[in-house]
């Protein structure tokens, strides 16, 4: 009842209109006026124009200075704080052509709106201006380009040797974190093939490095340490994206990307800083991955670096949580396997020879 | 209502056309099976509505979950059925199934076909001086391959699996994979059947346009008298014969890994419990075809709009286009630039940063040739005297848009800053001002300006101008505020954001952006009113309504199939002779000698004169059809 009511409502207004449209046709019709009429409404126009990019620019202006605060996001990391000044020196540059472009043409607009008793210039072209505007922007252009390319060549460089070295794998719809973990610190092979529902890894026990590895479903992060992130997928792209540190970085199957940054403020100082005592680092997805893409939130935190060690040598390797795998290492490599993953004893009696299955 | 109508349009003569000579053929090879460049121009233009008002209804979809997530939207299920929750939300993957179809019928189908394929196939015989394209059965296969893909990509949307739902990009593995996404699966299939349709019937057109402008210009019409119009067509059709192709081989290699599997695009991956067998494919390797097309996509969108909206504001404005020369040398060097860009959308993905490099050097280098056309227009401006026609309204509002738009891409190019605004609603706000509203309002402009050509008669002139206002205003109020939600770092393609505190705000600016949207929306009845009121029951329009020079509007009210019914004219000057000093009227037409205006012409015109008589003679040659 109510949706019909509000269809013959609609049909109604539409009807209205329609008539209205129709009585200003025969008004016209009647007035026969073309000329003049053309020339009465058109100023209109003009001034329509004229407030318009006042208003816009007002309020362009008054909102990207009272809600600085609102779009801002802090930045939590050494390049982040090169890639944000080169941000707002572009942001200003182009600011200021456009406020230039946008008055002139709208003032032009404005002031050339038609009059009968007058007649535009014929002015083709001209060539010192035309070089002129041609020049300046690629000069602008130039120093923005080589600026941020100076940015760009350090931020992608390679990462010095003692990074802390951290695997980020991305899943439909889930990040995990694998650390190399603390007796090697070198993070174990993996082959997409060993992945089953405990060995979320691809985790390959044949190499000894993979012992001590640990996952972790935070990723904790150093403050002040070059850190480097690995990145993989599983199953389809995903990208890693962390806002206040400006990272960024897709994940791919078949391929490992990384990404290198060092953080400068753990999440205590970044609590203080925004006054928001429940403040965390967060990683999202920014790569379009499914129905699950808008819910890959993978909590981060940024310690100073003995609270970091602490939490790393308190972390349990996977091996350790899941000792029905000791049967996948070589018996060579048992003993290592138990000492670098922790594990005291087998509860379980450890198979005799069964060879891994990459073998 | 009948009481109302007066035959308000007894001044003119009623409709001519039926009485006019050679109208042979029956419904279906005048209508339906034509191979007439104006029926297949008002075919494109008919589709290409259609399809512009369902992309825009599935962005209000979206933009209501965006803009008003806690809303209930139960009264949408006798349309959605299944896609809306039980609890009276949208589907989160049809969320996604929206935001891909929104983006694919736009890019291809509304502003790729239904602009290129509508002004393109108008303008180009109209406006060079030919009976017809160089093919007219070539450029009727061309409509109908679209419409059959059109026809594909529509039923998709019926599919119980969704359609296509992997983002207008389809990058695999998640478009190759059915246990990725729904979507993925028949929807996807059908999705690349269509876009290989749509590539024959792009491909088809282009060189039937190329061919038309290198070999059918009438007497005099030589390149540097075209209109910029011509040479925008020219140039976008160039770029679409050269990279459509890539797109299709990208599409081909895509159903290879789908459904023979093979591993182009595949490797490495572990997905529903179980490891597929492809290895050695590269996900990247996909996205570095699909942008080689993708980004000279953008221009081959953009283009025919700048094109259009030059004649229009030379005609409005009363004056020459400033600087015809580097109007033609900007779009030139665009067109070229734009081969060498692509992978400016692949910052991000795993490249090799030194490509990153070499790629923000020559993006930021197709700035400069784009700002030149902005000056240029500005300069047009710039002294003349500005009639505000509905269409003049919309390329004012198309330069407006690709500079606002434009001027972002300099973030967007730099490597480093789009480190961070990568995929974000930046990236959003940039593309959908630069490309998708200036071309749109290009589109519009055009629609304003020759639909008296088109259809004899003229669309209401206040209408058109109330459609400007709220659609610009509307526009702005969509698009403006999602740099700011950009910059805060919001990633595109999200169903909701309140999952993270990072980007737990903007519900406000989210709303206005969403009711901005359905205003905007709303707006574009106005035109369709006026459109198809006006087709029917528009003033008559004259021959020459907009006071034009170029050469279409040498034609008869109506023109008929051949479009002069004598011989073509000959083309004496360029189209840009508005308010010349010492003529009377402030415009004269391609077709007047300059024999004819000694009190206007220039002393180097004044040579041409000699050379306009000796030639004389040869006029009568002109091509039969």
């Amino acid at each position: 009842m109510m949706s019909l009511i509000i269809g013959l409502g609609v049909v109604l207004v539409l009807g209205i209109l329609y008539m209205i449209f129709r009585i200003g046709n025969l008004v016209g019709l009647v007035k026969k006026d073309e000329e003049v009429d053309i020339e009465s409404g058109n100023s209109i126009h003009g001034y329509l124009f004229l407030v318009f990019t006042i208003l816009g620019l007002g309020l362009f202006f008054w909102y990207s200075f009272a809600h600085f605060k609102s779009y801002e996001l802090p930045v939590a990391s050494e390049h982040g704080v090169v890639t944000d000044n080169l941000f707002w020196v572009t942001m200003v540059v182009i600011v200021v052509a456009f406020v230039i472009i946008s008055l002139a043409m709208f003032w032009f607009i404005f002031k050339y709106r038609y009059d009968k008793n007058r007649r535009a210039e014929y002015i083709a072209d001209n060539h010192i201006l035309e070089i002129v505007w041609t020049i300046v922007p690629a000069i602008v252009l130039a120093l923005l380009i080589f600026t941020g390319l100076k940015a760009w060549n350090d931020i992608t460089g390679p990462a010095s040797k003692d990074a802390e070295v951290i695997e980020i794998i991305g899943q439909q719809f889930a990040w995990s974190a694998r650390y190399p973990g603390t007796k090697d610190n070198v993070l174990g092979h993996h082959n997409y093939k060993l992945i089953d529902a405990s060995n979320e890894f691809g985790l390959d026990l044949t190499d000894k490095n993979s012992y001590d590895d640990f996952k972790s479903l935070e990723l904790h992060l150093p403050k002040g340490k070059e850190i480097l992130l690995k990145i993989r997928a599983k199953d389809v792209l995903h990208s890693v994206f962390l806002p206040h540190f400006r990272v960024k970085m897709d994940a791919v199957p078949g391929m490992l990307t990384s990404f290198k940054f060092i953080a400068t403020k753990t999440t205590q100082e970044m609590r203080d800083e925004t006054g928001n005592s429940k403040f965390n680092y967060e990683m999202a997805c920014t790569e379009i991955c499914g129905k699950g893409h808008f819910s890959m939130r993978f909590l981060v935190v940024v310690d100073e670096p003995e609270v970091y060690e602490k939490w790393k040598a308190s972390q349990d390797p996977w091996l350790k949580l899941n000792p029905e795998y000791m049967k996948y290492v070589p018996v060579a490599l048992q003993e290592a396997a138990m000492i670098n993953a922790g594990i005291e004893s087998m509860s379980t009696p450890a198979p005799v020879s069964v060879v891994s299955l990459t073998k | 209502m009948a009481t109302v109508d007066l035959h308000t349009q007894t001044d003119v003569h009623h409709d001519d056309h039926d009485h006019e000579h050679e109208h042979h053929g029956n419904f279906w090879t005048n209508y339906i099976f034509c191979q007439d460049h104006k029926i297949i121009a008002k075919q494109f233009l008919i589709t290409g509505i259609f399809w512009a008002l369902l992309g825009g209804m599935l962005s209000v979809l979206f933009r209501l979950q965006l803009g008003f997530p806690e809303a209930n939207l139960e009264w949408l299920r006798p349309i959605l059925g299944g896609w809306i929750t039980a609890d009276g939300k949208i589907d989160t993957e049809f969320y996604l199934s929206l935001v891909t179809m929104h983006g694919t019928i736009m890019v291809f189908f509304v502003l790729t076909a239904g602009l290129s394929g509508t002004f393109s196939n108008f303008l180009i015989p109209l406006q060079v001086g030919a009976r017809d394209m160089a093919s007219g059965f070539m450029n009727m296969l061309s409509y109908w391959f679209f419409f059959l893909s059109s026809v594909i990509m529509f039923t998709s949307l019926f599919l119980s699996t969704g359609p296509a739902s992997g983002g207008w990009t389809i990058y695999p593995p998640l478009s190759a994979l059915p246990q990725a996404i729904e979507g993925s699966g028949l929807g996807m299939t059908l999705w690349l059947v269509a876009m290989a349709l749509f590539i024959v019937s792009s491909l088809l057109g282009g060189i039937n346009y190329i061919t038309t402008i290198i070999n059918m210009r009438t007497k005099g019409m030589a390149f540097t008298k075209m209109p910029l119009t011509i040479w925008a067509f020219l140039f976008t059709a160039i770029i679409g014969v050269l990279s459509f192709p890539v797109l299709f081989s990208a599409a081909l290699l895509l159903i290879f890994d789908r459904s023979f599997g093979t591993s182009f695009f595949l490797s490495d991956i572990y997905i529903g419990g179980e490891a597929l067998p492809n290895q050695g494919g590269s996900p990247v390797l996909f996205q570095h075809l699909f942008w080689f097309l993708g980004h000279p996509e953008v221009y081959i969108v953009l283009l025919p709009a700048l094109g259009l909206s030059s004649e229009i504001i030379a005609t409005n404005s009363r004056k020459p286009i400033f600087g015809y020369k580097a109007m033609v040398g900007s779009m030139l060097f665009i067109a070229i630039l734009s081969f060498v860009v692509w992978a400016h959308h692949m910052f991000v993905t795993g490249m090799n940063p030194f490509l990153g490099s070499i790629f923000t050097l020559l993006t930021l280098i197709i700035a400069v040739p784009s700002a030149v056309k902005i000056f240029n227009y500005v300069a047009t401006l710039w002294k003349g005297n500005i009639i505000f026609t509905p269409a003049m309204l919309f390329s004012i509002g198309l330069v407006s848009f690709f500079l606002t738009g434009g001027i972002t891409g300099i973030f967007l190019g730099n490597s480093a800053i789009d480190i961070q605004l990568h995929d974000t609603y930046f990236v959003v706000a940039h593309f959908h001002l630069v490309m998708g509203s200036a071309s749109f309002f290009g589109m519009m402009a055009g629609v304003y300006h020759w639909f008296p050509k088109m259809f004899g008669r003229m669309m209401d002139y206040k209408l058109g101008q109330l459609h400007f206002w709220i659609s610009f205003v509307g526009v702005y109020m969509v698009f403006f505020p999602m740099h700011y939600i950009g910059i805060a770092g919001f990633p595109r393609r999200y169903y909701s954001w309140t999952n993270f505190e990072t980007f737990n705000s903007f519900a406000d600016l989210n709303m206005l952006v969403s009711m901005a949207a359905i205003l905007t929306m709303v707006a574009q009845f106005i035109f369709l009113f006026n459109f198809f009121y006006s087709i029917f029951r528009g003033k008559p329009a004259p021959a020459n309504p907009w006071n034009s020079n170029s050469l279409e509007w040498t034609t008869p009210r109506n023109p008929q199939h051949g479009n002069w019914p004598g011989e073509i004219p000959t083309v004496y000057r360029w189209p840009y002779d508005y308010s010349k000093p010492g003529s009377k009227e402030d415009f004269i037409p391609q077709h007047i000698p300059y024999s004819e205006t000694p009190e206007s012409n220039l002393p180097h015109e004044n040579e041409l004169i000699k050379l306009e008589m000796g030639e004389g003679a040869i006029v009568v040659e002109s091509k039969k059809h």
